[in-house]
């Protein structure tokens, strides 16, 4: 492909104590590109996406990220993180802060964007996520779906390159996923990289431009939606897609 | 609050047998004591006759009129809404403690003579011994917390050194090392001074072990989206962790400062002209000991009450962000 590289993962590995989590990962991800991991708990998904802002550390193998490989060095660190956007299962907002500081105090703090600017900024992604009356409320007066829908929104915020989706919807209850995979939607369309891991197929299927499937800490089987639904090759694949579509 | 059951509940103090148990509870204590000299005593002289020579009558009559009172104030209390009955309670505790130290039947000229060099000299020392050890204590107590739970070898065992050490020994014993301890190492140290650098180095180290506590009650999802977005150690502590910790923080830590300031009385022990030292020495001279300490007790007690309206306040202000 000829778009630019904005992760690059070569040969990774993690162990966690004897325990061999991500076994020589290899995967790029490009410029606006919409990649789906999923797989059974328990697989890595979770520990390989946190590896790609380094909230965990690879033991061997390479992690570079827009152009910055991750390594000890805590600068390059930082400066990576500022522009990777990650969202979490359970949304970890800020609660002692309002839902509009939430959003402003990346920019402000790390980026140095003044309170006005930053404030713009957060009442535009709030706009987006169609939460701005709720701006001075606190996380906890909000409900799961709106909760989630401002970690987004604190994320945009820092304008990312690329953004980080860890089981957003998992800890939701039924009502609220789809507000939640709406506003993804929305990202994906206005052309945000993004890389999900998320059990949710129906979006996978609508929105993925490529669809990863891990598991015991591999990369077994990938693919563009329609040839992984369709025509999955790996028999663990056809195991955890019928388990999972069977409801 | 406890957990509000919804469930309806019969006022406890206006159940029959509460009621009952309560009087019959109250009749036996005060017929076990000879209350025949006392002004109650008297008050009853037309109901008894001579309290002296009433007999198990007048303990009887004595006794019954004191646990009727007793028992109809408190049921009569029953009915006062929640604010008032706190307020009504306090209230009578503290005109039975008013009572209890007319007992000594102190002098107040000479209170009211002392009372102004007490404040001045004693209040004054005492606030500024204990505010600034207060906070010298919470500056250590951050670093010694981030210390503990930091991954460095050095620092976790300096601080837990620290912590240990310094808990580990009487307050007295250390006001004595520092005094007289480090003049033997070149440092001669005035008493104040002295006095300041043990109650900071002991309160830091209980402290240090409240905002350890404070720091790993925050969820780690915290540090993961902080860090996540770039922020580093310091903002993180300063911004996200430290402002949350606070809630946890503040009520044992509220409980330190309370103690500091009747604990700097220890430092009296070198000389230092605080509240407790003046109590004990202005009433020497006259043997009016008890004016003095009563004095000096009521004020230490002032400040505390200072202390807790300040906490109550704090608490309330950080329990903005918990209400739904």
């Amino acid at each position: 492909m000829s778009a630019q590289a904005i992760i690059e993962a070569k040969a990774v590995s993690k162990w966690y104590g004897q325990f061999h989590a991500l076994k020589d990962i290899n995967l790029t991800v490009h410029k606006g590109e919409r990649i789906v991991i999923c797989g059974p708990s328990g697989s890595g998904k979770s520990t390989l996406i946190r590896c790609f802002n380094r909230l965990e550390a690879h033991q061997s193998g390479d992690i570079v990220v827009n152009g910055v490989a991750l390594h000890g060095k805590m600068s390059d660190v930082a400066a990576v993180r500022s522009n990777v956007g990650m969202v979490f299962q359970h949304f970890n907002l800020f609660p002692h802060m309002t839902v509009l500081m939430n959003c402003m105090a990346g920019p402000m703090w790390v980026k140095g964007v003044t309170e006005k600017e930053a404030r713009n900024t957060a009442l535009k992604f709030l706009e987006r996520v169609r939460i701005p009356e709720q701006a001075n409320k606190f996380p906890i007066q909000l409900s799961g779906g709106q909760q989630q829908r401002v970690a987004i929104a604190r994320s945009l915020c820092m304008k990312p390159d690329v953004m980080l989706f860890d089981e957003p919807t998992s800890a939701l209850d039924p009502e609220m996923v789809s507000e939640v995979l709406e506003t993804m939607t929305g990202l994906a369309r206005d052309g945000m990289t993004m890389v999900c891991v998320t059990h949710e197929m129906g979006f996978a299927r609508a929105v993925a431009d490529r669809v990863i499937f891990m598991d015991a800490g591999q990369i077994v089987e990938e693919g563009t939606p329609d040839e992984f639904f369709s025509r999955p090759c790996h028999d663990r694949t056809k195991l955890f897609l019928s388990q999972i579509l069977k409801h | 609050m406890l957990y509000p059951d919804t469930v309806e509940a019969e006022i406890l103090v206006h159940k029959p047998w509460f009621v009952a148990t309560m009087f019959g509870v109250v009749l036996l204590l005060f017929m076990a004591f000879n209350m025949s000299g006392t002004s109650f005593a008297e008050l009853m002289r037309p109901v008894i006759g001579e309290p002296s020579v009433s007999g198990f009558y007048g303990r009887f009559a004595i006794a019954f009129a004191i646990a009727v009172i007793f028992t109809l104030n408190v049921v009569l209390i029953g009915f006062a809404p929640l604010k008032f009955q706190i307020g009504i309670v306090w209230l009578e505790l503290l005109l039975l403690f008013i009572a209890f130290f007319e007992t000594f039947h102190l002098s107040l000229p000479f209170i009211r003579e002392k009372l102004p060099f007490l404040i001045s000299q004693g209040v004054v020392t005492t606030l500024y011994v204990s505010a600034i050890s207060i906070v010298i204590a919470s500056v250590i107590a951050v670093a010694g917390a981030v210390a503990k739970l930091s991954s460095n070898g050095f620092a976790y065992a300096i601080a837990s050194f620290y912590t240990s050490f310094f808990r580990g020994l009487p307050l007295l014993m250390q006001v004595y090392l520092i005094y007289l301890g480090l003049p033997q190492l070149g440092f001669v140290i005035n008493a104040v001074p002295a006095g300041i650098l043990a109650l900071s180095l002991c309160y830091g180290a209980y402290m240090t072990e409240i905002f350890r506590s404070g720091i790993q009650s925050i969820d780690r999802g915290q540090w993961e989206a902080s860090r996540s977005m770039g922020f580093g150690f310091t903002l993180t502590m300063r911004r996200i962790i430290l402002p949350q910790a606070l809630p946890v923080i503040i009520p044992p830590t509220g409980n330190q400062f309370i103690s500091m300031l009747k604990d700097s009385s220890l430092v009296s022990v070198i000389g230092v002209w605080e509240l407790m030292f003046l109590a004990r020495t202005l009433g020497q001279k006259t043997f009016q000991h008890m004016e003095m300490l009563i004095s000096a007790a009521m004020i230490y007690w002032m400040l505390s009450i200072c202390l807790e309206l300040i906490q109550a306040r704090i608490e309330r202000h950080y329990h903005r962000s918990k209400a739904r």
